[in-house]
This record gives C-alpha cells, structure tokens and sequence, in this order.
C-alpha cells in the first residue's frame, strides 16, 4: 500500500495526482524549482522539497534529486506525471532501486517504446499496422514524408517535406534538433499522410496479465503537432474501426508486458486506414476526456495497480456522452505562437463544476497549474490549464467549452483563450472535420476573438469611461466628471490595442450621461506613441453634443460605469463591460471577448537629442574591443570599438575624420540599443 | 436635518413659460461663449494650428488632470464692449496634480494675444481670485504684449500684474509660467516675475526688445532667437528653469513642477461623501420666474442645490422675506441669505446682520442668492429707521471675514445689491443667472424718475412740458438701461466672474467652495460699529 506519494513533476499535472491521493488517503510531496516556490502544486502538497535552480535540466530533469527528495520527504512512492522524466527508463530503475514504489510502467517496456524506430519494428512483428518508412533518406522515393526523431516527442525536430530538393535539409536540421533535445539525433522518414486524424486509445494493464483499451481519443487539431483540442469519443471512429483499434492497442501493449496506463497512438488515414505512431508509456496530457466519458479515475487506477492491485475490470465501462478538452496555453497564436510570460493577474473560468477528477454531472472540469497571481515562468511548458467540457452530445460539449472559454476572465499574459473559441465554434469543427490539417485551413482562427477598430470601439470606450469613474471616486469634491462650462473638447485618451493605437475621445454632461464620443485609430508617432492625441479642435467638436459620435455609428448610452464595470446600451442593446486595470493596462471583458489596451503616455518623453558626431549602439550588447582613445584623431572608416551580441560582431566606425571627444565605455561594458557609445568630432 | 419639500409642478403653464424664457437666454449665452471659444476667428485658428500650436483651452485641457472639472471665470468678458468677447484669455481653476490652480491663457488668435483693457481687467481679476483663495497660479504665456492703440488704458494699470506675480511669490503661493511663443517687453516680465519658468524650444520668444528695436537704439544687429531663444534662455541667460522640446513636453513640465511644490490645503476638507440633492437640477430652469416682478421661493433653488435638499433654516418666522439658515454643498458647510420677496424691510436687515456674525463665529462660507429690488422706501420705513438697518446689514456683509458666495439669480437692483454683497462687497466668487439684472433700480422706473424730475424742472421754470419730446427721451433712457442692466452685460464689464447655466449652480458653487477651502476659512474678530 502507498501511504506517502511524491510527484516528480509540477502544476496542473502535480495537482491532478495530488487530488486523487488525497481522496484515497495518500499523503501528498511536492518538488519545487526556485520559480516554483509559491506555485500552487507546492504550497498545496502536504510536503514539498525544493530542487535548487530554475531550469529543468537542473531540477525536474535531474532522477538523483526527485529520489533524494523522496526519501528525505519519507515517501513510498514515486508518480511522474508526464512530460519531463516520465517515459525515463533510467528514472524508472532509480526510483525502484531506492526501493519506492514505481506508479509506471515497468522500466523495460518504456525502454521498448522509447524509440520509436525500435518500437515500429517490434509491433510489426505483432501485426500492428506500419507507415512505410526508413532512416535512410536517399531511401525516399515518394512525397510528402514526415521527417521525425526517434527519441522525444511534442513534435521536437519534425518536418514535413514536399520537395526531394529539401529532404537533405530537413533530415539534417531535424538530426540536430532531435540531437540537442533528447540527446539522440537519430531521425527517420515516414510517409506523410495529408488530411490524418491523430486517433489514440488508452490502454491499461495490470500486474496480472490482464490489459484492456478505455476507450479512443481524437487529438487532431495541433498547432505545430502539439495537440490543443481533444475529445472522447472521435466522430470519425466507427464501432467496427474502434474494435479493430482496441486490438492493435491491447496487442501492441501485450507486446512489450506493459502494466499501468499507456497510450497507444495510430494516424487515420482518410480512406479508413489506420497505422500506428508511437506508444506513450505514461498518463496523457488529455485523460480527463476519457475520465469523463468512462466516469473513471485513471490515477487512482495508476495507484491501485502499481500496488499490485488486479483491474477491477475487464471490458470498459459504457461510454456516456461527449467530452472536449482544451488545452489553455500562454502563447500568441496571432504571433507564431511565441510564449509569453509574466504575472498571470485574474484567472476565472465560469461554471466549473469540478477540479482535477472526473465530475459526477455534464459540466466543466478544470485542471489549472496556475491561479490569479501566479506567474508564469520562461523555464517549463507554457500550458497553464485544461478546461474539459462534457455533455451529452458532441455539439453541446463544444458550445459550453466555447462559451466558457469566452467568458473567462485570462489577465496578464497573452494566450490561445481565443484560438480555441474560435476553433470550437468553427462549422467544420462542428460537422466533425477534424484532421491535422483543420488549422492550417482555417487560419482565421488565429485572429483574436475581438480585434477590428469596429468590434474594439465600445471595449475601448468602456475601458476609459470605467478609468474615468475611478478618478470621479477619488476626487474630493463630487462634481460631474470633465465637466466645463464652456465645453471646447473631449476627454482623450490613447490605447495601444489589437488593431494598433486608437484614440478614445469621450464627453459626459451635467447629469453624467455620455454626451459625446469617438474612436478613431491614429497614426503611430515617434516612439511608438500617436502624435494625434490631443484633442480635437473647439470647431470639429460642437458643445452642443454628439457631433463626434457620428463616427461612430449608432448612439450609445451610458448607463452606468464604475472603476470595473462599464454597462452601455447600444442599438437599443445592453451589454455589460468588465474592466480590470493593472498599471497602464485595462483588461475589457465583453460579450465578444476581451481586450487587453495599454493606455499610451500622454505626455511621451521627448526623445533625447544626440551630441552632433554621436555614435550609438545599434543594438544590445557588450563591448568588446576598444581601439581608440579621448583625443585620438581618426580617419573615416577608422575602428573605433567592436560591440558582441548574438554572437555577431559589430563594428563601430568613424562616419567620417575627426578628433575623439568623448569616449562613454570600456571593454565589457553592457549596451542597449541607443546607447552613446563615443563622440567623433568632426575636424 | 429636515428636507426641503417643493412646490414646483414641471407641467403647470408658469413653470413652462420661465423655463422657455429661461432657454431663450441660455441660447443667448451659448452663442456669447461660442463667441468665445472662437477665439480671433476661423482664420487665425487655422493659422495657429497649422504652426503645429495648440489653442489656449487645448492647452488648458492637456495641463488639467484627466476627467477634472474646469471652471472657467469670466469667460464672456468684453461681450457687448468693441473687443472680441473673451478679451483674448481664458482663465479658470482647475485641478492639476489634484492641486487646485488658478490657469490662465492667453488667447494668441487674438490679435496676437495682445494685452487691451478688458484683457487686463480679466486677468487682474482672475489674479485676485487666486489671490484671495490662496491658489497657485499657472500663466500659459503667448501674448505680442500691449495693444498698442489702447496703451492709454493698460500701460500704467498694468504694472499691477507683475508686482501682483512678485507679491504671490512672497505670499508663498507659487506662480507658473510656461512661455509657449511671444513674451516680449512688458509681457517678459511674466517668465521674469514667475517662481517657475518653461520655454518650449523654438516658440518661445522671450525679450525687452525685439531685433528692430534692438537696431534702432544700438545698432546691434541680431535675431530672435539669440535675443530671447529657449534655448538662450535655458543654457545663457538662465531665464527658462526648463526647456521643453514641444508644446506638449512643456505641459508635462509644468505638471511636474506642481507636483513637486508639496502643496497643503488650508481649509478643510469636504465630508467625504455628499448626498446629492434630492430633486432634479433640471427643473431650476422653470423655478426662476421669467417675470421679474413675480418674486419666487429660494427655497426651491436650495432643495436643488444643497447636499441632501437637507436645510436648517434660521429665524424662519422672522423677516421672511429674506431666508437664512444652514445646510451643506458638496460636502462643506453653508450659511445661506436668500432673498424670498424682493424687498428688504428693517426685521430683514437685522436678521441678516446677525446671521453674518453667527456664521462668522463658526467659520462657516456664506451663500447670498440675490434677488431683491432693494430696501423698502416710503414714509413710515425711513421713520422706522430702515437705512439704520441697512446700513447693519452692510456693516455685517463688509467687514465679515468668512468667504462669500454669491448668485444673481433674479433681480440686484439699488442698495439690496450692496447689502447682499454685491461686486463691490468682494465676494470670493460672484455668478449670474441669465435672466439676472443689476442696476441701480429698473429701467422703467428710472426713466420715469428722470421724467418726473424733468417735469418739476420745467414746471419751476415755468416752461411747458414737451410731452412728445418726454417720451422719446424716456424710451432711450428706459431702452439704455435695459441694455446694460442683463447679465452677459455686466458679466462683459466682468461686474461678475461668469454667467451659469442655472442647472450648474450646485456645481459652480461646489467648485468655488473648493477652491475657497485651498486658503484658510476664517471668521472675522470684529466689525464696525453697528448703529443701534
């Protein structure tokens, strides 16, 4: 029996094993990274253990730490979670020599799995379906191929290739990504499949010999092969297709004496044809959808088995309903998915029923690493939740997972919130279209939910107006905000928003109704600050009211706004504004989404004027040789000093002859773009 | 404290007439303060703008905290003069850095900004009001100097403006100037006499004399940005504490110089949380009767602009016809005067003469809410000794140390308007409705005094009375009068500091209040001898 359970792992997955060991009376050790100390997986552990250091290499990546945590914390077994050591056979063998409990699979059969060449040629030996492929690429006869590592996963070092001209290319950028990612540059090439589906099926086995399929799970819509959306069951299997599947499965994992939960993965093939990819020996990142159509909890089945504990069954429980799930990422799909980081300042999701463990009724599960709050680190994965959705149908599922994903409330760091609204409500998506091409078809989807100058008018509005209640508070005397009496211009002011800068001009009058107003975009000035913003002349704006709001279509009204909330009625239509300002930022959340606006300064900083024959920093840096003295005369051309950065070496010269009169750094010294580096005197 | 009830009956047909005739008055004002806003006209504007200059209030509005109310003073001065209506300045309090300042532009669409009579009148009184109320004073400078033409009416009256600039510095209250272009001979003075200086780069010109004056006494032959440059002025002469880049980046300066002047209010502070009045605001257009000759209740004025419509009144069953108790507006405690019919008798007189001293025991501002035809004449009043009483009652109002307040909201006709401290008694703020009056009496019955005292002329000298010729001289005389008894024109001759819109009274007087409350509030010690 387990009585004490370390995760070696963090976040959302941390807290998901945490949550099954508390209700089955398991205590609960967490390890921390200096990043992770006030995390929410640590300070909800029953114990935690810190790993000294940030990034992964030195802390969850690192098999002596995890065990020395173990057993200094006292515990008697060891979970990995996914990702990081958790398909490690060598981390497997450490934890058991340290005589803890091992919740995985037996070291040897995720050594099998490992590689996937190795993999691919004991399962076909076991009959289980192959893509054609090969390690040689002059082996290569006809395209596409897929060009993928052996070892890893998470879509490292793959490549499609269309052209035999770029196959050489690709293999060898593929061998040296592969090769700094997982330490094994091995790579091979598989036939590519256009319009595949990614169809997987949980697989589970125990100590006894028995091993039974839970079920399959769609995981097509990918960004870059990393998996967004998944869902139980797939629309595109059929109950005989399924049969087939669950035997590959079952077979593939009897192939290699598996025990506990694995995943074996297949690519559909348009006509029906199915081959297998890969056996992931561990939980996976979307079993909450099998979770919740079987009303299983696959951790506490992990749990049971790795105690020596028989399945308690031998044929899956009856599939109920539909369930999706959508993987929340920090990163900015409108900008080629780059991460973002910082403080994650309000995260509320609406109507979740459960947390981390297969709910009890249709509704919204939510598994979060991260809180309001909590900050996003650069050093590990940039998911930071899984909202699940299960209901009834398929339709119904995806409409309540949109909606609440529409609604939630996401502040302070950049993320695919709207990517997967617009996926989820996208007609294809709805008729079951989901192949891994679904994205690169519909790349409207990358588009925030809110971000025309026409849907952006009104959340601009409210997040100024709420602005300008929060000063109304403040003030000591309460008098109408802005009032004059000899009204001559708007209020004003300028956000830096989805569709670039944009001026917001608004007039409350004597009763606080909203008398006028505008949002135009303007141009961007110097410094990235609209040199349009001040106010419109006493002429283009009449006292007598509403003559700017022409511009802005139908008239709006105000019908009440407070520092965080903005209700306005529009076209005869009320709808409410949520605004939340952190610093210069307001977060708006409507009806149609959220907006984040950075209010711009209204008074920018002048630009500093440079001393004639001034030499700057063309960009960051650090100095490396100076060649030059004060008062050394200089030809054109001359090298005066040499700047380092991205391994680049600049060179710095005399733009023409002269006398050096000022010389700002030495060798070594840190540069930002802009910098004064020396000053040429011309002569 | 008990609420005011109302009488008023937005639908009844007198309610509708006053508040036509008052929209008529208030169009009359718009246009009078559009006159304003348009400051030398559509050509100068343009061309100002096309400099990449901003306008006098779009200076103001940048330098103004985001959302803060400006009250504009004197706004319509000059109107009904030969100068355009404004008098080439805008001038008001507003919050700055949450400082209460007293701003004034001047208006270079104008004529260059020059300096006429009412210009100077303006400005000097806008410097006493901050003054009096202990406000920093910020000059948002662009002006060619005296108008010449005029300079028999500024040169010598107008050294008051710099020994007034210098004198504020000594009084501890900090003066701004932020020089946007000319600043030149006398108008150099405002940067010089100035605690702090901001010349924008290239605008700003700032010398006694410029490059062809400079030849014709010396010879020297130079240009105006060596003779008075910002940037000269910054790195030579010293004259400019700050050289700002543009327009906007001296705005910003001036921001943070009044941030740093680590400013205290000396009165107190408002209650935190004042409730509004508890009737419409609106309904003030129809309470004012259009007809001055039909007095009305101030006590529907003050149910719509004192905090909670709540007031104590003082005395209420004694000299009714004038109405004085306590209450609140905007969260500071008020005295109010009001005058309910018109005409002040002696119990009138002493009750106010009282009422004065008692709100100057407790340091309370007073509200006088003017609409009399003065104090009673007649036989029987002057043997009971009403300029006895009266003159209690001015006694009271002038050497009274609290602030006053106070609105025309009617009629200030002969010795009334002295006793409800009219322009000469020095309220802190003094505002007109529109439809308000001031003369020494009505127009009708000074032309008709005039004609009786011309026709017991003619009868001592025994000549016939040309009755014809009475007539027309009587109509002129009644017509002239007329003319320069209505608001816009005595807020023209800037008798006043501003015609409201009746609806904006709580408001105004809310803003005054404030700006009252940046000096200290204190009652008098003593006062005259009071004629028993």
């Amino acid at each position: 029996m387990i009585r004490r359970l370390l995760v070696a792992n963090r976040g959302e997955i941390a807290r998901r094993v945490f949550a099954t060991c508390r209700a089955m009376g398991i205590e609960t050790v967490a390890v921390y990274s200096d990043p992770d100390a006030g995390a929410s997986h640590t300070q909800e552990a029953d114990r935690a253990v810190r790993l000294p250091g940030d990034a992964a290499a030195a802390t969850y990546l690192r098999a002596d730490l995890l065990v020395e945590a173990a057993l200094r914390a006292g515990a008697d077994a060891v979970h990995p979670g996914y990702g990081f050591l958790s398909e490690n056979a060598g981390f497997a063998e450490t934890v058991l020599d340290a005589g803890l409990t091992w919740v995985g699979p037996p070291a040897k059969a995720i050594a099998a799995m490992g590689s996937k060449l190795e993999a691919k040629r004991l399962l076909a030996d076991a009959g289980v379906p192959m893509l054609p492929s090969t390690v040689d690429p002059a082996h290569v006869t006809s395209f596409p191929v897929l060009v993928k590592a052996s070892s890893g996963g998470g879509g490292r070092g793959m490549r499609i290739v269309r052209d035999p001209g770029e196959l050489a290319a690709a293999v060898d950028a593929a061998r040296r990504e592969a090769a700094a990612a997982f330490g094994d540059g091995t790579v091979f090439c598989e036939r590519y499949v256009e319009r595949g589906r990614h169809i997987e099926v949980q697989v589970f086995a125990d100590s006894q010999g028995n091993t039974v399929a839970l079920g399959e799970r769609e995981c097509s819509i990918q960004r870059r092969h990393q998996k967004i959306i998944e869902e139980a069951p797939s629309p595109a299997v059929t109950p005989e297709l399924r049969r087939a599947l669950y035997e590959a499965a079952t077979g593939a994992a009897q192939a290699v004496g598996y025990v506990g939960a694995g995943t074996v993965e297949f690519l559909l093939d348009p006509s029906g044809e199915f081959y297998f990819l890969e056996m992931n020996t561990r939980l996976q990142v979307e079993h909450p959808v099998t979770e919740g159509v079987l009303g299983i909890d696959l951790v506490r089945l992990q749990l049971l088995v790795a105690e020596g504990a028989p399945l308690p069954f031998t044929e899956p429980p009856p599939v109920r309903g539909h369930a999706i799930e959508a993987r929340l990422y920090a990163e900015d799909p409108a900008h080629d998915w780059r991460p973002s980081t910082g403080t994650l300042h309000r995260f509320e999701i609406p109507g979740v029923v459960e947390s981390f463990r297969p709910a009890d009724r249709a509704g919204l599960r939510l598994d979060s690493g991260v809180a309001g709050g909590s900050v996003i680190p650069v050093h590990y994965d940039p998911m930071l939740a899984k909202l699940i959705a299960w209901a009834p149908s398929r339709a119904e599922a995806a409409r309540l997972l949109a909606a609440a994903l529409a609604s939630a409330r996401v502040h302070g760091v950049v993320t695919n919130r709207d990517l997967l609204v617009r996926v989820l409500r996208e007609a294809e998506f709805g008729e079951g279209g989901t192949d891994t091409g679904f994205l690169d078809r519909h790349p409207e989807t990358l588009t925030p939910l809110v971000s025309t100058v026409d849907h952006l008018r009104l959340p601009c509005l409210a997040a100024a107006l709420a602005s300008a209640a929060g000063r109304a508070s403040a003030r000591s005397v309460a008098v109408p905000s802005g009032w004059r009496n000899v009204p001559s211009a708007p209020q004003v002011v300028g956000y830096d928003g989805p569709a670039g800068p944009v001026q917001v001009s608004y007039r409350l009058d004597r009763t606080g109704a909203l008398a006028a107003w505008s949002v135009l975009p303007v141009a961007r000035g110097r410094a990235g600050i609209p040199d349009a913003l001040s106010p419109p002349s006493a002429g283009e704006v009449a006292p007598d009211a509403g003559s700017f709001a022409e511009a802005a279509g139908d008239p709006v009204t105000l019908v009440r706004a407070t520092p965080d909330s903005v209700v306005l009625e529009a076209g005869g239509v009320r709808t409410e504004f949520a605004v939340h300002r952190v610093g210069d930022v307001s977060y708006v959340d409507g009806v149609d989404g959220c907006v984040t606006l950075v209010e711009l300064p209204r008074y920018p900083l002048p630009e500093p004027a440079l001393a004639e024959g001034s030499l700057v920093a063309p960009l960051p840096g650090a100095v490396g040789k100076v060649l030059v003295e004060p008062g050394q005369k200089v030809d054109a051309g001359a090298l005066l000093l040499t700047l380092e950065a991205m391994k680049l070496e600049h060179q710095v010269c005399a733009p023409g002859p002269g006398v050096v009169t000022e010389l700002l750094v030495q060798a070594g010294s840190q540069v930002d773009t802009g910098t004064v580096l020396a000053v040429i005197t011309p002569e | 404290m008990p609420v005011l009830s109302s009488a008023v009956d937005p639908a009844s047909a007198s309610y509708l007439d006053n508040r036509n005739a008052m929209l008529k008055r208030l169009a009359e004002l718009d246009s009078a303060l559009a006159a304003a806003r348009d400051g030398g006209g559509e050509r100068y504007v343009r061309r100002h703008r096309s400099r990449g200059k901003l306008l006098p209030r779009e200076r103001i509005e940048l330098l103004l905290d985001r959302d803060a109310p400006f009250l504009e003073l004197c706004p319509v001065a000059a109107w009904g003069s030969d100068y355009p209506v404004g008098a080439s300045t805008v001038g008001g309090i507003g919050t700055v850095e949450g400082v209460d300042c007293m701003i004034v532009a001047t208006d270079p669409t104008v004529r260059g900004g020059a300096v006429n009579p009412y210009a100077l009148k303006k400005s000097q009184r806008l410097g006493r009001i901050a003054a009096e109320n202990r406000l920093p004073l910020i000059n948002l400078v662009e002006s060619g100097g005296a108008d010449l033409p005029s300079q028999s009416e500024i040169f010598i009256p107008g050294g008051a403006v710099f020994r007034d600039l210098t004198q504020a510095s000594a009084d501890r209250r900090p003066t701004i100037a932020v020089v946007f272009g000319n600043a030149t001979a006398g108008g150099a003075y405002i940067p010089g006499m100035s605690d702090y200086t901001i010349l924008v780069r290239e605008q700003a010109k700032v010398f006694l004399a410029g490059p062809p004056l400079v030849q014709m006494a010396t010879g020297e032959r130079t240009d105006d940005e060596s003779l008075g440059g910002a940037q000269m002025h910054a790195t030579r002469s010293g004259l400019a504490d700050f050289l700002a880049e543009d327009e906007r980046d001296a705005i910003r300066l001036a921001r943070l110089v009044v941030r740093r002047l680590n400013w205290r209010r000396r009165g107190n502070q408002p209650r935190p949380v004042a409730a509004p009045p508890r009737y419409d605001q609106e309904d003030l257009l129809g309470v004012a009767s259009a007809d001055q000759r039909i007095p009305y209740d101030p006590r529907e004025i003050l149910a719509r602009i004192l905090d909670g419509s709540e007031f104590d009144e003082f005395k209420p069953l004694y000299g009714t016809a004038l109405v004085t108790g306590w209450g609140e507006l905007c969260g500071y405690p008020i005295g109010v005067l009001a005058n309910a019919r018109g005409v002040l008798f002696s119990e009138e007189s002493q009750k106010a003469a009282q009422f004065i001293q008692l709100a100057n025991t407790s340091d309370t501002p007073l509200l006088f809410l003017q609409n009399t035809t003065g104090y009673m004449v007649g036989e029987s009043y002057e043997q009971g000794g009403i300029i006895k009483h009266g003159a209690l009652m001015i006694n009271a109002v002038a050497n009274s140390g609290v602030p006053h307040l106070t609105v025309n909201v009617g009629a200030s006709y002969g010795a009334g308007n002295y006793g409800m401290c009219g322009r000469a008694f020095d309220p802190r703020f003094l505002f007109s409705w529109p439809h308000a009056r001031s003369a020494v009496m009505g127009a009708a019955q000074l032309a008709g005094t005039l004609e009786i005292v011309a026709r017991q002329a003619a009868a001592a000298r025994g000549q016939e009375f040309d009755e014809d010729a009475a007539t027309v001289i009587r109509l002129g005389v009644e017509q002239q009068i007329d003319r320069e008894s209505v608001a816009l024109f005595l807020s023209g001759k800037l008798y006043d500091d501003g015609v409201i819109d009746p609806r904006d009274t709580r408001t105004v007087l809310g803003l005054a209040l404030s700006a009252v409350h940046s000096g200290p509030v204190r009652g008098a010690a003593g006062f005259g001898v009071f004629r028993m």
